[in-house]
């Protein structure tokens, strides 16, 4: 894609045009020139993966001038979840990333718990750790299948989401949703493990990284393949940084950098794994990176099946903490706290 | 080892809370306290800008409030059963600027500057050319005024929207309904 030559950078020895565009403008030269044929493009379905509009100004097969309008996926969760309570509001999280759902449901529970200071039993820690790196798996899947179905790679696509439907299955064995489950509960897990999900788990550990092989297999030495992703969307490891980028995308910019490794949060600091770094920066290295990431992710899942302890799944504080069910029935305090709860999420 | 901010240019005061440090700065010389963050300190990664609208903070209930059917009233906000009234806040929207060192001994620190509305916000496009985007977001959202910014658009809203929908006197279900037959 042209850049206009006589626009300004973000800073020195960049690629970046200031002011970051989501305007591309034709350049001087073609202004005039009534060969340029404004195309608009998308926006997409809120169903499929994404919704971008562009407005791409085409001089025959060459784009030289795009106009991105984002926002269409916006729709005021701020809003919406400053009026719930917290307890009402958790159900909104994992909405904002609707592939990564777990991992927006965890960052809201942990904030709170960070606020109100609860301590959260280690079964509910290893299992939050467990069912984050299966939606890492999903997530990357996702993205996976997607990409690969831009480039025309319909195959691939069905192989992804048929692992991805294992991920989900596991997911609603656990949680009884497929997506968005709202088992995170602050102080730790909506309901214990149900029994049956190790073994399935186990499973799933057994055959994810054959899985994973065969997409290799598919992709990686498909010329059409590395031609679509090989030095395409450079981003250097400044420009990375400049740009505030993180996850396998600063990862695939040659940046050591992985919030698991240098600032553990859950059990993160209790597993072995590896945190894979490429140096290219184009869309090849942070194919690299996902891949990886999700062998990682696999042998996270197999260290966290052989590890989750026993014991109580939820913090004991009646504050916060929904009583057992079957107190209701018997104890006027239990009936009161949980209709405080409920009602109002601020303690009896 | 915690690092000094006390020589931060324009430094209102630093506050610790939840093992989180935060630096309140002076508006007026929040570039300077940037480049200082960034330069001196090794703060080169912006993470977010986080703008929050305080508007009622202090008067019952305005935080933590339960919507009623018929949606809130942000006229008479309800009390909720306050035990005691939060402390006041300086002005009325807080802009945040969550900053992160990478590098091996890595830090995190939130710069932090007071406004009321219509108070400019410099730009910080400079220090950190990320913070492009995240400007015009907390215009957009929030309309918060900032000033030399190269290109302050509407960026998640559409361009001939009007009013900045987070803020706290932005009613919720409040925009028109398009083509709905009334216009």
């Amino acid at each position: 894609m042209a850049i206009a030559p006589e626009r300004s950078k973000i800073y020195d020895g960049t690629r970046i045009p200031s002011p970051i565009p989501t305007v591309l403008e034709i350049p001087e030269h073609l202004r005039d020139n009534d060969d340029i044929l404004s195309v608009n493009f998308g926006p997409n379905h809120p169903s499929t993966h994404g919704v971008l509009r562009l407005v791409v100004d085409l001089d025959g097969e060459e784009v030289v001038g795009v106009k991105a309008v984002i926002g269409y996926l916006h729709t005021g969760f701020e809003k919406s979840m400053e009026q719930k309570t917290w307890w009402k509001a958790i159900t909104y999280a994992p909405r904002m990333d609707y592939v990564s759902f777990q991992y927006q449901e965890l960052c809201f529970v942990l904030a709170i718990e960070k606020l109100l200071g609860i301590e959260v039993p280690p079964r509910a820690t290893w299992m939050r750790m467990l069912l984050s790196e299966l939606n890492r798996i999903h997530s990357h899947l996702v993205w996976l299948g997607t990409a690969a179905l831009e480039l025309g790679a319909i195959s691939m696509f069905w192989y992804c989401f048929r692992e991805r439907d294992r991920v989900l299955d596991l997911f609603e064995l656990v949680a009884g949703y497929r997506m968005h489950t709202r088992y995170f509960q602050v102080g730790g897990l909506a309901e214990d493990v149900p029994p049956g999900f190790f073994p399935e788990c186990a499973k799933f550990v057994d055959l994810m990284p054959r899985a994973i092989d065969d997409y290799e297999g598919l992709v990686d030495r498909s010329p059409i393949w590395i031609e679509r992703t090989q030095g395409v969307g450079l981003l250097s490891r400044e420009d990375a940084i400049a740009l505030g980028q993180s996850g396998p995308v600063l990862r695939g910019s040659g940046v050591d950098w992985d919030l698991r490794r240098r600032e553990p949060y859950l059990a993160y600091d209790q597993v072995d794994f590896r945190v894979p770094v490429y140096p290219a920066g184009d869309v090849y290295d942070r194919y690299r990176v996902r891949m990886d990431e999700m062998r990682e992710s696999v042998k996270i899942v197999d260290q966290a099946l052989r590890r989750v302890p026993d014991g109580p799944w939820i913090a004991d504080d009646r504050k916060v903490v929904l009583p057992p069910r079957h107190e209701l029935h018997t104890s006027m305090e239990s009936l009161i706290h949980h209709f405080k709860i409920v009602a109002r999420s601020r303690g009896a | 080892m915690p690092l000094n901010y006390r020589r931060v240019p324009g430094l209102v005061e630093i506050l610790e809370a939840h093992g989180e440090t935060t630096v309140v700065v002076d508006p007026a010389r929040l570039v300077e306290a940037a480049q200082y963050l960034r330069d001196e300190l090794g703060f080169n990664f912006l993470a977010d800008i986080a703008a929050a609208d305080y508007l009622g903070w202090g008067n019952d209930g305005v935080s933590g409030y339960i919507g009623t059917g018929i949606g809130r009233d942000i006229n008479r906000p309800m009390t909720q059963g306050f035990q005691s009234l939060p402390t006041p806040k300086p002005k009325r929207f807080s802009v945040s600027y969550h900053l992160l060192a990478l590098s091996e001994d890595h830090v995190r620190v939130r710069l932090q500057v007071w406004v009321d509305e219509g108070e400019p916000v410099p730009t910080v496009v400079a220090v950190w050319p990320t913070a492009d985007w995240h400007e015009r977001e907390a215009w957009d959202l929030m309309g918060i005024d900032i000033v030399g910014h190269p290109n302050l658009e509407r960026i998640l809203m559409p361009d001939d929207w009007e009013g900045h929908p987070l803020r706290k006197d932005y009613p919720i279900g409040g925009e028109p309904v398009r083509f709905s037959g009334e216009e």
